[in-house]
């Protein structure tokens, strides 16, 4: 198979995966003295809290930039649920799962 | 010279083992997350799939250029919607770098294993030491890095039968599980209401931002919620 780079496609992928890199090494060389203040080191601490939790709530409320509550939600509701029981990670996300699953077949 | 006292059978010598807990936490979000690239397989033409899943290698991004390009947006477009998706690895670096402490070659392996999982995976092991923290780093990042491109390859080579991830369950084991690393990591007041402040942030951008800009936004929330508790002490 012959890989075009003047295809748009390939230029789109040569070109995502290069700032991907990119954006992922610049996080990895920013001097250590900049990030050293207890100021920067607070925010630099709660900074993964917040993103990692709009990703939870991006991936189960919403559909193409559209809010939508769907089994993704039920799912998740369950994974709340053993969480708050202190059930261990793996049945954390097999109960999501089973519940998400169930619930799209029925639906 | 004087040979390290090493003990009886070598009991002190330096510990190098993987932390059972940590590889098994690794583990559980690799498979998870991994089995979502089967999905990522059947998005696009086969060898576009593996080729962003082994060079691009950050989920969000992958969806979005297959997606724009698909839809019969423009390379430029593209790149954007997906550079856009990967700004918070950026991120996610600049909390991993001091955790991890590499340099040369090494960096260059842990920037590209920079992504939500890995560093999640870091975060929830890190009241167990550094050291957990580190293993938890690479163990995710290796782990997501071979099932995620050996998911795309079946899902490229046609897996249909394994189809839509929402039948396994998958897209509610995703988010259930990058919750599940961050439930117990949510020790204060304080955190739980960054945490709560964020996913409502995110949520109610969703509808008017593009794609990425919700969750990257909520970065300011954190910076905020930084400030608030300098002030406050």
């Amino acid at each position: 198979m012959e890989i075009n780079l003047i295809e748009p496609f390939w230029l789109a992928v040569i070109g995502t995966s290069l700032f991907a890199f990119l954006l992922k090494i610049l996080g990895h060389s920013i001097p250590k003295k900049w990030l050293s203040n207890p100021r920067a080191l607070k925010i630099n601490s709660l900074i993964p809290i917040a993103l990692l939790s709009a990703l939870v709530a991006v991936q189960s409320f919403t559909q193409d930039s559209r809010i939508v509550a769907d089994q993704r939600l039920a799912g998740v509701g369950v994974a709340v649920m053993a969480l708050i029981l202190r059930a261990p990670f793996p049945v954390v996300v097999i109960s999501a799962a089973a519940t998400s699953a169930a619930l799209f077949h029925i639906g | 010279m004087a040979l390290p006292h090493r003990g009886y059978l070598g009991q002190n010598a330096p510990v190098s083992r993987v932390n059972r807990a940590t590889a098994a936490q690794s583990l559980s979000v690799s498979l998870t997350v991994g089995a979502y690239g089967i999905a990522f397989g059947a998005a696009s033409v086969a060898a576009g799939s593996c080729l962003l899943s082994l060079l691009t290698f950050t989920g969000a991004s992958q969806f979005a250029v297959v997606g724009v390009l698909g839809a019969g947006g423009s390379a430029l477009s593209g790149i954007a919607t997906a550079t856009l998706l990967g700004v918070r690895n950026t991120l996610y670096g600049l909390r991993m770098a001091p955790v991890l402490n590499v340099r040369g070659i090494k960096k260059i392996f842990a920037a590209q294993l920079t992504i939500d999982e890995s560093t999640g995976v870091a975060l929830s092991q890190e009241h167990l030491g550094v050291r957990e923290a580190r293993q938890g780093f690479w163990l995710t990042g290796i782990g997501v890095y071979i099932f995620w491109n050996l998911f795309t390859l079946a899902g490229a080579l046609g897996a249909q039968a394994m189809g839509n991830p929402a039948a396994w369950g998958l897209d509610a084991a995703v988010p259930a599980a990058f919750l599940g690393l961050l439930w117990p990591r949510l020790t204060n007041k304080s955190e739980r209401l960054l945490a709560v402040a964020a996913c409502a942030l995110a949520l109610a951008m969703t509808p008017y931002f593009v794609p990425g800009v919700p969750i990257i936004a909520t970065a300011l929330l954190a910076v905020i919620f930084g400030l608030r508790a300098r002030i406050w002490r």
